[in-house]
């Protein structure tokens, strides 16, 4: 599918240096399922993947960090201002009934939104919500998260690196030490950066936890024919066989926390 | 009535695998033998070993790698490919690590079992030759020759006979593994440039290459690849590519890969009618996964049986004889 000019509907701050973005766009909306992802075009720019952070019924939504070029300009977009989307694209989550712990580290709890609005949507699920981040202005989708908590949806701990809110340490370490204490999730839902997803999947794999994790990696074409997004020693395509990934296939994943592709294919250390 | 329709299914069975026995789908580029006549084409997913591999299992009967040159080059920025409902335009660029740290996905590549072939390209003459000199150390089975990709530094090679002459000659005195030179149509006359290929010892050709082209969105009023200009293929470009195949065929004595729009069986055996030895399949994998090579595999075998052909071979070039 070629790209769809969609116009931009809203822009919200998400925090320092981030900001949620809504396009029109009906027929990504009619289709997307929580943890596909969109590629986005800034004319003249750039075109990047982005992990969908809400699913309405005419929209979509996005949540962008600043760390370089393409996401500054987009960060920079204004209402009414027009962009290219594509999509939806990737395999999203396939959703688990029952006692379910969802881990976000950064802005990487934004393509887990729709994932755990679902999940409450479905009830009778004991859904906890493990909210990471360097400090509690980088924690994105707070608000909505203590919401959703208030109405007694979910269980919602903020964790910061700095003690600023929450939790005072890593989200994984915490995640031990809720395991220790006696959770028995039967689901672990991750997204982050891939050191913290490394670590859920190994705490996972000791205790026989069944997880599944969205993973990022370069992309060019997002349709399963360049290769670019391509993880060792599988040959897994992010864009076709992921975003999202299970443990048994993480499992074997080499270079998982340890390497990706940068845009010539040369490996990079993570 | 059971029992009839038992024995008449084992009757159906035993005349199957007889027939499957019967059907030879191999084939021959230079001294490769190949197990079956699809080839992954060049440019799509070969930026692996992993990836290279996983295609091997899935039915490839030899994967062709990326085009790697001598240094690492990013490409262009994104977009650099756009899907249509007839095909894709793509502006990669080239992108590559560049062939030294390319030789670990060559070498990782050749746990798929199947025949790797290493396409190359240079900026000048001699980078041909050293790129293709380090693949062949690292294990490739043949060369491909990247003459005329439209968005790269040297398509000039592909559409001039004598620089084609040079590339080939150079690369053939270099390596002792076969060497195919891969032609774009964008020529006044592609036999002609066919023809200097094989004077100077390719050892086959694969034809044909991407059309240059481009796509502008209306309301953002802007091309949409980063590049402009970027190369078409898919379905769009089959019946040039079936002329080209069917031109060279006439002409050359080497054998020829055909490439440009394979998406079913029915294309394939087109291609080997025009007079290639063998297939590839590339922008096809968008539209139907890489379970493509098994679909058309399969399809391959049964035309034949249904058509009586015992080999491929019986049907390269069929659609020469008068």
């Amino acid at each position: 599918m070629k790209t769809m000019p969609s116009r931009i509907i809203a822009v919200r701050d998400e925090g320092k240096d981030r900001k949620t973005i809504t396009v029109h766009n009906k027929e990504i909306a009619e289709k997307a399922h929580p943890g596909q992802f969109i590629m986005v075009w800034i004319p003249g720019v750039d075109e990047i993947p982005m992990g969908i952070s809400h699913i309405g019924r005419e929209e979509i939504s996005f949540t962008v960090h600043r760390v370089g070029e393409a996401t500054n300009a987009l960060y920079n977009k204004r209402v009414n201002e027009y962009i290219g989307v594509r999509g939806p694209y990737g395999r999203g989550f396939k959703e688990v009934d029952g006692n379910i712990i969802v881990i976000g580290g950064g802005t990487g709890t934004a393509p887990l939104m729709p994932l755990i609005r679902r999940l409450c949507e479905r009830g009778g699920n004991s859904v906890t919500v493990i909210n990471g981040a360097k400090s509690i202005d980088e924690m994105v989708f707070k608000e909505e998260l203590n919401e959703l908590a208030k109405l007694g949806k979910i269980k919602y701990i903020p964790a910061t690196e700095d003690g600023s809110l929450g939790y005072k340490g890593l989200a994984t370490t915490l995640l031990e030490k809720l395991l220790r204490e006696g959770e028995m999730p039967n689901e672990i839902y991750v997204c982050g950066p891939e050191v913290m997803i490394k670590r859920v999947v190994e705490i996972a794999l000791e205790r026989g936890i069944h997880v599944q994790a969205l993973v990022e990696r370069y992309m060019k074409c997002a349709i399963g024919i360049c290769g670019s997004c391509t993880m060792d020693p599988l040959g897994i395509r992010v864009c076709v066989e992921g975003p999202v990934i299970p443990i048994e296939i993480l499992a074997k994943i080499t270079e998982l926390g340890v390497y990706k592709r940068d845009s010539s294919g040369r490996k990079i250390k993570i | 009535m059971h029992n009839d329709t038992i024995t008449f299914k084992c009757f159906i069975s035993i005349i199957d695998e007889g027939l499957t026995l019967d059907v030879d789908i191999s084939t021959k580029i230079a001294n490769l033998k190949i197990r079956n006549p699809l080839i992954l084409a060049s440019g799509i997913l070969g930026t692996t070993g992993a990836i290279l591999k996983r295609i091997a299992m899935a039915g490839a009967g030899a994967v062709t790698t990326k085009s790697v040159s001598k240094n690492p080059r990013a490409g262009f920025p994104n977009p650099t490919v756009v899907k249509l409902e007839y095909g894709l335009i793509n502006a990669i660029g080239l992108s590559n690590p560049g062939m030294h740290e390319f030789k670990n996905e060559i070498r990782v590549a050749k746990e798929g079992g199947v025949p790797v072939i290493v396409s190359v390209f240079g900026e000048e003459v001699k980078e041909f030759s050293e790129v293709a000199y380090q693949a062949e150390e690292a294990g490739a089975d043949a060369i491909e020759l990247n003459l005329s990709c439209p968005h790269g530094p040297n398509i000039q090679y592909g559409q001039d006979p004598k620089l084609t002459y040079e590339v080939v000659n150079a690369v053939k005195s270099t390596v002792k593994i076969p060497v195919f030179a891969k032609l774009t149509p964008e020529v006044t006359d592609i036999v002609k440039i066919g023809l200097s290929a094989e004077k100077a010892g390719a050892d086959a050709i694969t034809a044909i290459n991407t059309l240059k082209a481009m796509i502008i969105d209306i309301k953002i009023a802007k091309p949409i690849l980063s590049n402009i200009y970027g190369g078409l293929s898919g379905k769009a470009i089959k019946p040039v590519a079936i002329r080209c195949v069917y031109q060279l065929y006439e002409a050359l004595s080497i054998p020829i890969i055909g490439v440009g729009g394979v998406t079913s069986y029915e294309d394939a055996i087109e291609f080997i009618m025009a007079g290639a030895s063998a297939v590839q399949i590339g922008s096809a994998i968008a539209f139907k996964g890489i379970e493509i090579f098994k679909e058309i595999e399969q399809g391959i075998m049964n035309f034949m049986k249904n058509e009586g052909y015992k080999s491929v071979k019986d049907m390269i070039g069929l659609a020469h004889k008068r």
